[in-house]
């Protein structure tokens, strides 16, 4: 896939038109609830927590949301036990003993001269804050998020996987754009960054984190919307293989399956087509390739028997 | 506009968005980026704001379309003969036409501006139950100046002059018009605002509804409902666990980890205290008289998977059989419905089921295992075998007896629940969802440290 460049001259936030062409450029074809969407966060500078199943497309819209505003992406993957020290900062213990060791004749030279122990005492708390200083501070993604001087698109992915306790942790920084670090103070951001929360709905997220962020839900698409995105995404495909396989998927989404294909199934199902050198689908090709658009071997019993069916509907739709 | 956006927040309060203060400013802030000319866009922006979850998306998009469609005013229409109105019409005081006037006209535009602000007045949107409906249809065709009209046709019937009589009669059509319209826009606002509390109503009736008699029209709803209360129980619990794993500083580990770097303690070890999940195992009588119930109470339990560690769940009528792929696999009524086919409809025998249950998971009793039983407690005078319910009291955490019937029938005709009972933590009646609700609680509390 070629990457277009984001035009500089204009802004591609300045409607929610230019967000669906300059997402368009990026490469993700944007409904328009998506557009308005983004135009809302960006101008209300709110966070926005995208739903959806699994390969609908939410963590693509970040990654292209990116690249058509030419931001750096940071990225933070949750999961369960994920905790400050590996989302916000930690002190570089290693560095702050290595320091300490190597200091220590310093340490000594700057208390020789010191009268007493309350003296002593006070010339160490000047030598300790010297300790606790954004040197010795490891930066982990929500931090470099704040300190990014341009801006940035923070995607804080699969938030449902990570304990209440860190979306408490997480209002501060989208309500506020800031971080407060206990001996330093707090932080804020220099420019505030347009944050994407993800989710796949493994539990129910806190009113609290709802509340401050935007929703969107992502459907799985119409038809034509479809049959856009593919053809956006997998350039070489034929209009006429292009139309049926859409077809196809989506009379696949109308049986009762346990876990539906979505867009990026798609996506895959079109670029192992093309990759066979295949023109317009047939019962076989559909049977040999069934698993990449199908993952559980339930559903790949259940569709096999029905597949002339949902060809001849694919094809008549 | 501001007013009009407070009102639509108004009726997705009704509709059951939660929506506060700081949503409604997020809301008309939003309105403001995007202005009102474009209405998709205009929809797209408060979707955004205000709904938080699919469901939500569904429900603001109906109550969007409902709220802010105006339906045209049918019953007015032009009038053509330009019968001479100036003569008969005198302005009201603040020089607006009279609705006697817009009536004659046909000013649809007017009308529709005219029941817009009188129900503004008479505060249509509060409306909360459809009874109230006439009244304040009466309200509204008050304030656009109804009375007046109504006065106006009689002085013109009286009149002798046939063209007055031919003008009373066209301000009646007109007027008649006027009532259907009015009607209409109150049944609109009834739609947006009075739904929801229909569906709270009828849902706490069948909160209190007996389960052994909800109709199957109610299924949907109920289940509907079991599974709205099993969250909330769950997330509640799931809560709670977590905090009870705070502990305290374990110093014994944190001096030990301080040892390489020369007794500077920069790994900091808390006691933790594990807080372990309930396991359950659920014993349920789907004989015909307790069948209802038993459906509910698996549905409450298998909504709850996040906080049960380990769920079995048998069922009998004489032979216990375990019913967990079953409830995996299948849908709940469908799975209910597989169940009774297996093992429904049998006389109930209490020892046969007990014995089996002892064979399938006697050995899997431990202290964190709380068994519920569901059954009435009628063992058609077979041999009750008490020995075993004792057993498994003794082997487990908790016995928990749920018994459909009230508490007076306990040990008449074949009952021995009253003999069962002994062998039980706690033996209750339940029978309705909140007294399920209430029992499921209890139990996920006892697994919480004090």
């Amino acid at each position: 896939m070629t990457l277009a460049p984001a035009p500089a001259a204009t802004d591609p936030l300045a409607s929610v038109e230019s967000i669906i062409s300059g997402l368009a450029g990026a490469g993700y074809i944007a409904s328009r609830r998506i557009a308005t969407a983004l135009f809302m966060a960006t101008h209300l500078q709110k966070p926005m927590l995208v739903e959806g199943t699994a390969g609908v497309g939410k963590t693509e819209l970040a990654l292209c949301a990116a690249r058509m505003l030419g931001l750096p992406l940071i990225r933070l993957q949750c999961y369960e036990g994920l905790d400050e020290s590996k989302a916000l900062y930690e002190w570089k213990y290693g560095k702050q003993l290595l320091y300490t060791q190597i200091l220590k004749d310093q340490v000594g030279a700057q208390l020789a001269g010191a009268a007493d122990m309350a003296s002593a005492m006070e010339r160490l708390d000047g030598v300790g804050e010297a300790f606790f200083s954004e040197r010795f501070l490891e930066p982990r993604p929500l931090l470099k998020a704040l300190r990014e001087p341009g801006g940035a698109v923070l995607l804080i992915d699969e938030i449902d996987k990570s304990d209440e306790a860190f979306e408490a942790f997480l209002l501060e920084i989208l309500s506020a754009f800031q971080v407060s670090i206990p001996e330093i103070g707090v932080i804020e951001a220099i420019t505030p960054p347009i944050v994407f929360l993800t989710s796949n709905n493994v539990r129910d997220l806190g009113d609290a984190l709802k509340r401050r962020c935007l929703h969107l839900h992502i459907p799985l698409p119409e038809r034509s919307l479809e049959e856009r995105i593919v053809a956006s995404r997998v350039p070489d495909i034929e209009q006429t293989l292009r139309s049926e396989l859409v077809g196809f998927v989506q009379g696949l989404r109308a049986l009762d399956l346990r876990k539906l294909p979505s867009i990026s199934e798609t996506v895959d199902w079109a670029r192992a087509l093309v990759l066979l050198h295949a023109h317009a689908l047939d019962g076989q090709l559909v049977r040999d390739t069934l698993n990449v658009l199908l993952k559980f071997e339930q559903d790949i019993a259940a569709v096999e028997p029905r597949i002339g069916e949902l060809l001849a509907h694919a094809s008549h739709a | 506009m501001q007013a009009t956006l407070e009102d639509f927040l108004r009726a997705l309060r009704a509709v059951d968005l939660r929506i506060s203060p700081a949503e409604a400013i997020d809301a008309h802030r939003a309105a403001a980026a995007v202005g009102y000319g474009d209405r998709e866009m205009f929809r797209d922006a408060l979707c955004v704001t205000l709904a938080k979850s699919a469901d939500d998306v569904d429900r603001f998009e109906t109550c969007f379309d409902t709220f802010f469609s105006r339906s045209e005013f049918t019953g007015a229409t032009a009038d053509d003969s330009g019968h001479g109105d100036d003569a008969t019409d005198e302005p009201t005081s603040n020089g607006a036409p009279s609705l006697t006037q817009m009536l004659l006209q046909g000013d649809a535009a007017g009308l529709a501006l005219a029941m817009e602000a009188s129900a503004a007045r008479a505060r249509a949107g509060e409306i909360q139950l459809n009874a109230q409906r006439s009244l304040i249809t009466r309200r509204i065709l008050d304030g656009m100046g109804l009375r007046e009209v109504e006065a106006r046709i009689g002085q013109l019937r009286d009149s002798a002059d046939a063209g007055d009589a031919a003008l009373a009669e066209r301000l009646a059509d007109q007027r008649r018009a006027l009532f259907v319209e009015a009607g209409r826009f109150v049944e609109r606002q009834a739609r947006l605002h009075t739904a929801e509390t229909a569906r709270r109503l009828r849902e706490s009736l069948l909160a209190r509804q007996a389960l052994t008699a909800v109709k199957p029209h109610d299924f949907r709803a109920m289940e509907a409902l079991v599974r709205r209360m099993a969250r909330r129980l769950a997330s509640k619990y799931a809560r709670k666990v977590r905090h009870a794993r705070r502990g305290r500083l374990d110093v014994r580990k944190t001096v030990a980890r301080a040892m390489p770097h020369g007794g500077i303690p920069f790994d900091i070890v808390w006691k933790s205290q594990t807080v372990h999940k309930p396991k359950i195992a659920v014993l349920c009588d789907v004989s015909r008289s307790v069948a209802a119930a038993a459906q509910f109470l698996l549905l409450f339990l298998y909504s709850l998977n996040e906080v049960v560690e380990r769920l079995d769940a048998y069922a009998f009528s004489d032979r216990a059989v375990c019913v967990n792929d079953l409830l995996k696999d299948e849908t709940v009524d469908d799975a209910i419905t597989l169940i009774i086919d297996r093992v429904g409809f049998r006389p109930t025998d209490y020892g046969v089921a007990l014995a089996d249950f002892e064979d399938l998971q006697g050995a899997r009793l431990d202290r964190r295992t709380t068994v519920i039983v569901l059954g009435d407690g009628r063992s058609n005078f077979a041999d009750p075998r008490f020995d075993l319910m004792r057993r498994i009291n003794e082997q487990s955490r908790a016995v928990i007896w749920l018994n459909p019937e009230p508490e007076t029938y306990w040990g008449q005709g074949d009952s021995r629940m009253d003999a069962y009972q002994r062998f039980c933590t706690v033996a209750k009646t339940c029978n309705t969802l909140n007294q399920l609700e209430r029992i499921i609680e209890d139990v996920l509390r006892t697994y919480l440290p004090r």
